[in-house]
């Protein structure tokens, strides 16, 4: 803001610095004193060191398993979060609250009791484990269990950014774009997806920082075999428990690195929405 | 093309939308329904358009039953209270819209589509405004952008919710007798809901007058305010005159909600 408020409604000077110091001084102990912190440890060693520890084959593979439970569960929440976001917006029908509920299941429960979830379903002690071992399925301590576990917890994030978008633009241009004999692919992307498209955006960003960064429930069902199903943050992990500490702050810069890109992204996708003719102020869903 | 709306009933959780309208429309005629809100009239609008349905009863377009034909396939042109206009899209593809969602072999080429959209803009008079954004536009102009793209698809019936509703008294004078004049160049069979009495009284060649999901009356201007079949219909209309008759020599009693317009208005 360039326009300083009048004086009658602003707060004394020294209110106003004592506050502004205080929000900083927290941000800089609780933010960015750790930021620095993981680049200055990562760096400890020389630059070789830090390479080294990124290039180093468990390291690698626990990145490329990152990736793929990233790939495998933002588009599947994508799915799922636009029908789900559609079908809440735009229809009325029996037991739409308790979907809203459930859909918000995953930011309710902690992280671990959604990985024990499906320990209890699929374990070898679970309600699928003796089937699933009959015919030779690993889902507990193999990549489908980290997929699901991941789908699990970033299930809300994309729903829950359309569901106040798609309801504040109600169906009066859908049903405009019936009258004019569009059909419901056409209406959806022609219409629909344009409208929503910043929020979508916006959700598959936060999703995907999400999937990448999970550890509670990944943790619960990877059973942290190493280059097999140790995923990035779980990696960190194993490497600082065991001394490591260059090669755990240098894994867990890429994570950091993975944080700023989405913070630029999320920054940039709010300013275009904003800019957007016409477009709708987005909420941030936590 | 003629409507005929045939014993049409719709319930809504908790309350009777409609019970066993029946309503005949001729080709080219220009409708009003009017009444009070909850009456029905939107419901009936949107059950003819095909965007609500109906529990019972048939809506025919020349004598065709239209019940189990989608919206998109019934040819009409819909006009929403609120435009409904194509937030992201120009005036220009707003109106373009029903042209260019035809599939591939129905589809006018580009020029063609140039043509009609500027054709239609020259008709609503909003020529200058074909890259402007709706949200570029004021409300009288959105309107009219909305009745444009209606028009774009040449529908057999126009249908047109509350189009003034959401518009400042003077502009809603203004296009409410550019709409008759509209209709009595293209002659389109036209549906209009609206609550307001001299809306309905100006525009209109027929009037239905409806009251809690049933038709009170329907008649001409002249007929439903001279001569008013139901106590409703004559509390209702009977603060309002005639607009085009011997207003002069009515009594004019003040309108439920009168603007300065209302009684601003000289006799013609």
């Amino acid at each position: 803001m360039k326009h300083r408020l009048p004086s009658t409604v602003s707060e004394p000077a020294p209110v106003r610095w004592t506050l502004i110091g205080i929000a900083l001084a927290f941000v800089i102990i609780t933010l960015v004193l750790p930021l620095a912190l993981v680049l200055s440890q990562a760096l400890a060693g020389g630059v070789r060191e830090f390479w080294g520890a990124l290039a180093e084959p468990d390291a690698q593979a626990a990145l490329r398993l990152t990736l793929t439970a990233a790939a495998i569960a933002v588009p599947a929440n994508l799915v799922f979060g636009v029908c789900a976001a559609w079908s809440i917006a735009k229809f009325e029908f029996k037991g739409k609250q308790l979907l809203l509920t459930l859909i918000d299941l995953p930011f309710a429960v902690s992280p671990v009791i959604s990985g024990l979830i499906y320990v209890l379903l699929f374990g070898l002690q679970g309600w699928f484990g003796p089937w699933l071992a009959a015919h030779d399925i690993k889902i507990i301590f193999a990549v489908p269990g980290i997929v699901l576990a991941t789908v699990f917890v970033t299930f809300p994030f994309i729903a829950r950014e359309l569901i106040p978008v798609m309801q504040e633009q109600g169906t009066d241009e859908e049903e405009a774009a019936a009258t004019l004999g569009a059909g419901g692919w056409q209406t959806f992307v022609r219409v629909t997806l344009p409208n929503i498209k910043w929020a979508l955006l916006y959700g598959v960003v936060l999703c995907n920082a999400r999937a990448m960064g999970e550890f509670g429930a990944v943790s619960v069902v990877s059973g942290h075999i190493r280059g097999m199903t140790n995923t990035l943050p779980l990696h960190v992990e194993i490497l600082y428990n065991e001394y490591n500490a260059v090669a755990a702050f240098s894994v867990a810069s890429l994570l950091m690195l993975l944080a700023i890109v989405t913070l630029v992204l999320k920054t940039w996708i709010e300013g275009r929405a904003h800019r957007q003719v016409g477009a709708p102020v987005m909420e941030t869903v936590r | 093309m003629s409507i005929l709306i045939d014993n049409v009933s719709k319930h809504f959780v908790g309350f009777r939308a409609l019970s066993h309208v029946s309503l005949e429309i001729p080709t080219g005629g220009l409708v009003a329904l009017l009444g009070p809100s909850g009456c029905g009239k939107t419901t009936l609008l949107r059950i003819v358009a095909g965007l609500d349905r109906q529990d019972s009863g048939r809506i025919l377009f020349d004598g065709d039953d239209m019940s189990r034909i989608h919206t998109r396939d019934r040819r009409v042109g819909f006009v929403f209270q609120h435009y409904a206009l194509f937030r992201h899209m120009t005036v220009f593809d707003n109106v373009a819209f029903g042209l260019t969602v035809r599939p591939r072999r129905l589809r006018p080429g580009a020029d063609e589509i140039n043509a009609k959209v500027c054709e239609l803009l020259t008709l609503v008079q909003l020529e200058g405004l074909a890259q402007r954004y709706p949200s570029q536009l004021s409300g009288g102009q959105r309107q009219r952008v909305a009745l444009a793209r209606a028009l774009a698809v040449n529908p057999k019936v126009l249908l047109l919710d509350e189009p003034f509703g959401a518009l400042d008294a003077r502009v809603r004078k203004e296009l409410r007798r550019w709409l008759r004049q509209l209709h009595d160049e293209l002659h389109v069979t036209s549906i209009f809901v609206t609550h307001d009495q001299d809306e309905a009284l100006e525009v209109a060649d027929t009037v239905v007058v409806m009251n809690a999901g049933r038709i009170e009356q329907i008649g001409s201007p002249v007929e439903v305010c001279e001569a008013p079949a139901t106590p409703f219909v004559r509390e209702f209309l009977g603060e309002v005159s005639l607009p085009r008759a011997e207003a002069a020599t009515l009594v004019r009693l003040p309108a439920k909600t009168p603007s300065p317009e209302v009684f601003g208005r000289a006799a013609p």
